[in-house]
C-alpha cells in the first residue's frame, strides 16, 4: 500500500529491460519498495536488470510481450499474482527506423503495433487489474515528440501522440477509482533505444527521468515534463505556425 | 431470497457504491464499495458471505490514517446504525448503537446530567470507533482510556456469529477488540458508563510555561489534581522559549459555585460549528510565517496565570469543531499527524523530539502534550508515559527523513505510535513497539479464521491480508 506520505511497495514494470523503466524501479526502490515484477521478452538484459535490482527488493520476472496483444491478460494478470501492485510502469516502446517506415509500411505498422496498439492493450488490462484493487498508479512514458508531431520522426511521434491522446481519456475515466495516471514526457534520452543518435539540447538521463516520475506520483500529478523547462519549450512550440515550425533544425 | 440477491462473492453487494475516501488526514485515498447499514441484520449478511478483498467498518471517518478505508473491498457504513437504545439512571450505563456519534449522545445527555467518560479532541467520532482505538481524552491519567468504560458490546464475526463480551467474560476478545482497530469483528451495541455532572460547565486553570522544562515540571506536579489536563506547546518556538506552552487543566463545574451568568443557565450547552474551512485551499497557504503567527498570537492572549475560569464544554474539550472541515486547511495532499508516547523517565526523548521538529522549522500548529495512566488493550495506544500529538502537511519537503528520525527517538525509549493517527508507519515499527500484536494476531486468528476483516492499514502494517 501507498501510504501518506508516497511511499510504495510493489512496482511492475512492463518493457523489464527499458532503460528508464528500470530506472524508474531502482529509484522506487531507493525510496522504500520492497518488491519489483519486471515483465518483458526473455533476454539476457531482462536478467542483468533483475539481479541489478535485487540488491534491495525481491525481484521477479515475468514473460511478456507487447506485440503480442492476445496474450496481455495472462501476461500482466501473472504480474498481478504475487500480491498488490502499487505502481505499474508502462515503459515499452521502440524508437524504429523513419526512412525504413516511409518506404515500407509494414514497418510503420510494427512500430505502431508495439508504441500505440500494444500500449492500449497492457493499459486496458492494467487499468481493470487497478481498478479491482481500488488503488494504484500509472506511469506511461510518453514523449515529446508527440505533442507537436515533426517531419523527422513523424512515425514514432505518431504513435505517441496516441498514446498519450488514450492515456489523457484514460486518467479521466480512473477518477474516483483510487487509480491514479501519470504521463511522463521526456526529451531526448540517452538510452540504448537512442544510442548512436546525436543528442540534442535538453537531452536528458533514464535517471533524471526516474527522479521526476518518483517525485511526481509523491505529489500526485497528472503529467510532466522531463526536463521541465520542456513544458514550456512545447507551449511554444505548439504554438508556431506550421511554416515556421518546419523551417525549425530538428 | 433478498439474502440471495446480495450477490455471492464475485461482484460487489447490492446496494453498494464504489467510492473513493481517505480518512481525516485526506492522503492516499482508495476506492472500496461502500454498503450503508441501517439494521444490525445487514451487518451479518455483509459478513456471512465471503468478500475477494475483505470488509471492514467505517464511522465519522475521523481515523488521520487508511484505519477505515478498504481498498477493493467493501466498507460497512455503519453512521446510519445510530439508535439509542436503552439508559439506566441508576447507574449511568447507556446502550448505543455503534453508528451514534458522541456528539449527539452529548446533545442528549448533558442536558439531563451526565457526560462521556472520555471525550477525545472531537465530538464527531462514533462509539464504535471509540472502541476500535480505545480512544483516550484529557483525563487518561485519572480515568483511562475509553474501554476502561465499556461494561461490554456486541460483536458481529465472520461467518454470521454475534457475541455480547465484556472484559470479564471473555477477556481475551475484549481486549483484543479494544484498540483492534475493526480488525477483530463489527461493533453493532456498545454500552457504556457515563460520567454524572453537575454543570454543563469546566472550571479551567490556565498558565504559561516558558519552556519544555517548565511544562512538564508544572503537570508532574500537579496533574493529579486535574480530571482533565493537556498542555498545548508552540513547536515554532526556538531558542530559549523552545516548548513553551500553555496549560489548561481543569474538572466539571459544580453549578452552585458558578458565577452569576452561567448560574441563571447551568446546563447551558451549544455545540455547533461558527464557521467552515474553505472548500480548498492552495498547498503551502500554510506555511512557516502564516503559522509561526497564529502561535505567537495565541501564545500571548493566553494569561501568565488564571484560576478557576469557567469554560463550556466544546470550548474546553472540543476547540477544533467550531471550524467544520478544517482538515482541508492544509491543502490537497492533505496532513499526517503524529502521535507518539515514550515511557515516564524517558522525558528527554520529549525534549529531543520538540528539539528536532523545531530545528526542522516545520510549520506546525500546537502540539498536544498529555500524560497517561496505565491502558489494557492488546494493541491500545495508551501506556504509562508523555504522549506527544502534532500535525504537518504532508507535502513539507523532507517529511519522510523527519518522521523517520522522530521513529528511532521514540523506538529507542521503549514508546509507540497511535495506530488511529498512524498513515506512514511501517510494519517493523509496529512489530517492535506493541508487545501485545502476537497475543492479539492469535485473538484474531480465532475470530476471524480465514481473514475476512481487512483495512488498507491492515494491508500496511501486516495485521491483515
Amino acid at each position: 500500500m501507498r501510504d501518506a506520505l508516497g511511499s510504495v511497495a510493489s512496482v511492475l514494470v512492463l518493457g523489464g529491460s527499458s532503460d528508464i523503466g528500470v530506472a524508474t524501479a531502482a529509484e522506487l526502490v531507493s525510496r522504500g519498495a520492497k518488491r519489483v515484477v519486471l515483465a518483458g521478452r526473455p533476454s539476457g538484459r531482462l536478467d542483468d536488470a533483475a539481479s541489478g535490482l535485487r540488491a534491495g527488493a525481491e525481484v521477479t520476472v515475468v514473460p511478456f510481450d507487447a506485440d503480442d496483444v492476445a496474450s496481455h491478460a495472462a501476461t500482466v494478470g501473472r504480474a498481478f499474482e504475487g500480491g498488490d501492485i502499487d505502481v505499474v510502469v508502462v515503459a515499452f516502446g521502440a524508437l524504429g527506423d523513419q526512412e525504413a517506415a516511409e518506404r515500407d509500411p509494414a514497418v510503420a505498422v510494427a512500430l505502431a503495433l508495439t508504441n500505440y496498439v500494444g500500449a492500449l492493450s497492457a493499459l486496458t488490462v492494467t487499468a481493470r487489474l487497478l481498478r479491482d484493487q481500488g488503488h494504484g498508479a500509472i506511469v506511461v512514458l510518453s514523449s515529446v515528440a508527440g505533442e507537436r508531431v515533426r517531419r523527422s520522426n513523424y512515425v514514432y511521434g505518431s504513435t505517441k501522440a496516441g498514446l498519450d491522446g488514450f492515456c489523457q481519456g484514460l486518467a479521466a475515466a480512473l477518477v474516483g477509482s483510487g487509480v491514479r495516471l501519470l504521463v511522463v514526457r521526456p526529451g531526448f534520452v540517452r538510452t540504448k533505444m537512442t544510442a548512436g543518435l546525436a543528442a540534442p539540447p535538453l537531452s536528458t538521463t533514464p535517471e533524471a527521468v526516474a527522479t521526476a516520475a518518483a517525485d511526481a506520483l509523491v505529489a500526485g500529478r497528472g503529467v510532466i515534463w522531463v526536463p521541465a523547462a520542456f513544458r514550456y519549450v512545447m507551449t511554444v512550440l505548439r504554438h508556431l505556425p506550421t511554416p515556421v515550425f518546419r523551417k525549425l533544425p530538428f | 431470497m433478498a439474502d440471495d440477491a446480495c450477490a455471492g462473492s464475485e461482484g460487489p453487494p447490492v446496494g453498494s457504491r464504489r467510492l473513493e475516501l481517505t480518512g481525516w488526514g485526506l492522503t492516499a485515498p482508495t476506492a472500496a464499495d461502500v454498503v450503508e447499514v441501517r439494521l444490525a441484520a445487514e451487518v451479518d449478511a455483509a459478513l456471512r458471505r465471503p468478500h475477494r478483498r475483505g470488509i471492514v467498518a467505517r464511522g465519522l471517518g475521523r481515523s488521520y490514517g487508511d484505519a477505515a478505508q478498504n481498498a477493493g473491498g467493501v466498507i460497512l457504513d455503519l453512521t446510519g446504525l445510530a439508535g439509542f437504545r436503552w439508559f439506566d439512571p441508576a447507574t449511568g450505563i447507556v446502550v448505543l448503537d455503534a453508528g451514534v456519534s458522541l456528539g449527539d449522545l452529548l446533545s442528549w445527555s448533558v442536558p439531563r446530567g451526565w457526560f462521556v467518560p472520555v471525550s477525545p479532541g472531537t465530538r464527531h467520532v462514533t462509539v464504535g470507533g471509540a472502541v476500535a482505538a480505545d480512544i483516550h481524552g484529557k483525563n487518561h491519567h485519572i480515568d483511562g482510556s475509553f474501554c476502561d468504560h465499556v461494561p461490554w458490546f456486541e460483536l458481529h464475526l465472520p461467518g454470521g456469529e454475534t457475541r455480547t463480551v465484556s472484559a470479564d467474560t471473555e477477556p481475551e476478545v475484549f481486549w483484543a477488540t479494544a484498540g483492534g482497530m475493526g480488525l477483530t469483528g463489527v461493533i453493532t451495541t456498545v454500552a457504556l458508563s457515563m460520567l454524572a455532572i453537575d454543570s454543563a460547565f469546566m472550571r479551567v486553570d490556565t498558565e504559561r510555561a516558558v519552556d519544555l522544562d517548565d511544562c512538564m515540571a508544572r503537570m508532574e506536579a500537579g496533574d493529579h489534581r486535574y480530571r482533565y489536563s493537556v498542555a498545548w506547546i508552540d513547536l515554532m518556538a526556538r531558542g530559549r522559549s523552545m516548548g513553551r506552552s500553555v496549560l489548561t487543566r481543569g474538572d466539571h463545574a459544580v453549578a452552585d459555585r458558578l458565577p452569576a451568568p452561567q448560574r441563571a443557565d447551568p446546563w447551558r450547552y451549544r455545540p455547533d460549528a461558527v464557521a467552515s474551512a474553505p472548500p480548498w485551499m492552495p498547498t503551502g497557504a500554510l506555511n512557516r510565517l502564516s503559522i509561526g503567527a497564529f502561535n505567537e498570537l495565541w501564545f500571548r492572549k493566553a494569561p501568565a496565570r488564571h484560576i478557576g475560569g469557567i469554560e463550556s464544554i466544546p470550548a474546553f474539550f472540543h476547540p477544533l469543531d467550531l471550524l467544520r472541515g478544517w482538515n482541508r486547511i492544509y491543502g490537497r495532499r492533505g496532513f499526517v499527524q503524529y502521535q507518539f508516547v515514550v515511557p515516564f523517565g524517558a522525558e528527554a526523548a520529549v525534549t529531543e523530539a520538540v528539539e528536532q521538529l523545531a530545528a526542522a522549522r516545520c510549520p506546525s500548529f500546537l502540539a498536544v502534550l498529555k500524560r497517561f495512566g496505565a491502558g489494557h488493550g492488546m494493541l491500545s495506544f495508551p501506556s504509562p508515559g508523555w504522549t506527544l500529538a502534532l500535525d504537518l502537511p504532508a507535502a513539507l519537503p523532507g517529511l519522510g527523513r523527519l518522521f523517520a528520525r522522530l521513529d528511532k527517538i521514540v523506538l529507542d525509549v521503549g514508546g509507540r505510535l497511535y495506530l488511529a493517527k498512524d498513515s506512514r508507519m511501517t510494519a517493523h515499527m509496529l512489530e517492535a513497539t506493541y508487545p501485545g500484536l502476537g497475543d492479539w494476531l492469535e485473538v484474531r486468528g480465532k475470530l476471524d479464521p480465514t481473514g475476512q476483516l481487512r483495512s488498507d492499514l491492515g494491508r500496511r502494517l501486516g495485521l491483515s491480508a
